[in-house]
C-alpha cells in the first residue's frame, strides 16, 4: 500500500472489545491506521509544527503526538532521524544547543527554504488511490471461479465493515474534534467500501457468468 | 430460536400486496434498550417488516410478539392503543402536524395517555431542551428548519418513555452534520432509557450507530443472532 492510501487502525473501544483472538491486535486486514499522518509526511509536518517557532527534538515529538500521533506516537529516533535529514537538506538548521547534565539538547528552527518546502506540500493535492486492485475483487473472482459462495463472502465482509464502523462511531461520539475528523475519514472511506460491496452482491449472477465463460 | 429476553419477535411473517411478495419467511428480535438496524437495498422489504412489527400492518403469515403477547391477533383498536402506550415513531420526514407548534406536537403523545396539558407541555420542553432545539417550541413545523424538525420528531418519540422506537430512514431528508446529531441524540437516549430503538436504513454510517444489524433481502430478513 502506497504513503498516500487511506490507513485506518481499529480503534480500541471498552464497549467493543472484539473478544476474537488476533495475531496482531492493533490493526485490521486492511492495515488502516487513525493517524492521518502517514510516514512520508512525518518531515513536512514537523516542520510545519517549526513554523510557529523553535523547539527541541523532545517538544516536536511532543507537539506531533498531541495533534496527529493519536494512537501512534513517534518514536524518539523517527524525530531524530528525520530533524537530521531536514538539517541535511538546509530545511532546518540548528538554533541553539543546550548542555545541561544530561545529553546535549538541540533546538531546531525551520529555515526560508523549509517554510517554501512546507507551503509547496501544503498547495500540491494527494493524488487519490483508485484501488483498481483489490484483494476483494479478487476474493470475489476467485469464490466465483472456485464454486464457493460469494454472496457469502461479501455478506461477511460487510459485517466485518460494518463492525469497524461502529467501533469509530462509538470513540467519535466519546472523543474531541480530532477525534471526529479522523474517524469521519476512516467512516467516508469504509462507507465507499461498503457500497462498493452492495453492489457487487447486486451483479453476482451477472458477474459470475463472465467469470464462469 | 427465539433469543431469550427478546422484547420483540417476529417470527415467519410474510406479506404480499397484490402480486408483489414484500416480506417472505422474515424473523426478527431486537432486546430492550437493543439498537437494532434493518438494512437492505430499496423494495426490498425493510419497511414493510417495521410496519408488521409495529402492528401498523398486519402480515398475512407469521406472528408478531411483543413482551410476551401476540399482537397480530388484536383488533385495530387494540394494536392503536398499544402503539400509544408502549411504541414511539420516527420518519423520514418528521410527520409533524404542522397545526401545532413544536412543544404542542411533542406533547401529544402524553395528551393522548390523558396528561394535563401543563404537564404535558413541560415535560415536552424539556425534552425539546435535551435534544436541544428549545428554541423551537413556540414555532410551527413550517418554520424550522429539517434537522431542528427532525429533532422534534425524536423528542416526539421517546417523550412518553416508550418500550421500542421505530424510526425509518429518521436522516433521510438530513445532510450528514445533522444526521450525525440526529442519530446520536436518538441512540444514546434511547439506551439510557432502556428502550429499544428498531432503525430502518440504508445507509452504513447511519446503521453504525446500532448494536447489530439486519439484513433483508427479497422480503427475506437475515438475522445473524438468529442463525447462530
Amino acid at each position: 500500500m502506497s504513503s498516500s492510501a487511506v490507513r485506518v487502525r481499529v480503534a480500541r473501544s471498552p464497549r467493543f472489545r472484539d473478544p476474537r483472538p488476533q495475531r496482531r491486535p492493533r490493526y485490521t486486514h486492511r492495515v488502516y491506521t487513525l493517524s492521518t499522518v502517514t510516514l512520508m509526511s512525518i518531515g513536512h509536518a514537523l516542520l510545519g509544527l517549526l513554523e510557529a517557532g523553535p523547539r527541541h527534538g523532545y517538544d516536536l515529538k511532543r507537539a506531533f503526538d498531541e495533534r496527529f500521533g493519536q494512537d501512534r506516537p513517534l518514536h524518539y529516533g523517527q524525530v531524530y532521524s528525520t530533524m537530521s535529514r531536514l538539517l541535511k537538506n538546509g530545511l532546518v538548521e540548528v538554533d541553539g544547543v543546550e548542555s545541561g547534565g544530561g545529553p546535549e539538547r538541540k533546538r531546531y528552527a525551520i529555515t526560508d527554504a523549509g517554510i517554501t518546502d512546507v507551503e509547496r506540500w501544503l498547495a500540491r493535492p494527494e493524488k487519490p488511490e483508485p484501488y483498481l486492485q483489490s484483494t476483494l475483487y479478487t476474493k470475489v473472482v476467485l469464490a466465483l471461479l472456485t464454486g464457493r459462495s460469494a454472496a457469502e463472502l461479501l455478506d461477511g465482509q460487510r459485517a466485518e465493515h460494518l463492525r469497524l464502523m461502529r467501533i469509530l462511531t462509538d470513540r467519535k461520539r466519546s472523543g474531541d474534534l480530532a477525534d471526529q475528523l479522523i474517524c469521519d475519514h476512516a467512516l467516508f472511506h469504509l462507507e465507499a467500501d461498503l457500497r462498493w460491496l452492495e453492489l457487487t452482491a447486486a451483479r453476482l449472477d451477472q458477474l459470475a457468468s463472465e467469470v464462469r465463460a | 430460536m427465539i433469543p431469550a429476553g427478546s422484547l420483540l419477535v417476529a417470527e415467519g411473517l410474510r406479506k404480499t400486496f397484490g402480486s408483489t411478495t414484500a416480506l417472505d419467511d422474515a424473523s426478527f428480535s431486537v432486546h430492550p434498550g437493543e439498537v437494532v438496524a434493518v438494512m437492505g437495498p430499496s423494495g426490498s422489504g425493510k419497511s414493510t417488516l417495521l410496519h408488521c412489527l409495529a402492528g401498523i400492518v398486519r402480515p398475512d403469515a407469521g406472528s408478531v410478539t411483543y413482551a410476551g403477547r401476540e399482537i397480530t391477533g388484536l383488533s385495530d383498536a387494540e394494536r392503536s392503543a398499544l402503539r400509544r402506550s408502549d411504541f414511539g415513531f420516527v420518519f423520514q420526514f418528521g410527520q409533524l402536524v404542522p397545526e401545532l407548534s413544536c412543544v404542542e406536537n411533542v406533547a401529544l403523545p402524553l395528551r393522548l395517555g390523558g396528561v394535563k396539558r401543563k404537564e404535558a407541555e413541560r415535560t415536552a420542553r424539556e425534552w425539546l431542551e435535551r435534544l436541544e432545539v428549545g428554541d423551537t417550541a413556540r414555532k410551527r413545523p413550517g418554520d424550522v428548519s429539517g434537522g431542528q424538525g427532525q429533532r422534534v420528531a425524536v423528542a416526539r418519540a421517546l417523550v412518553a418513555s416508550p418500550k421500542v422506537v421505530f424510526a425509518d430512514e429518521p436522516t433521510g431528508a438530513l445532510d450528514t452534520l445533522n444526521g450525525e446529531r440526529v442519530m446520536s441524540l436518538l441512540t444514546d437516549t434511547a439506551r439510557r432509557q432502556n428502550t429499544a430503538v428498531v432503525l430502518v436504513t440504508h445507509e452504513t454510517r447511519v446503521a453504525a450507530y446500532s448494536d447489530r444489524e439486519i439484513i433483508v433481502r427479497d422480503g427475506r430478513a437475515r438475522d445473524p443472532e438468529r442463525v447462530a
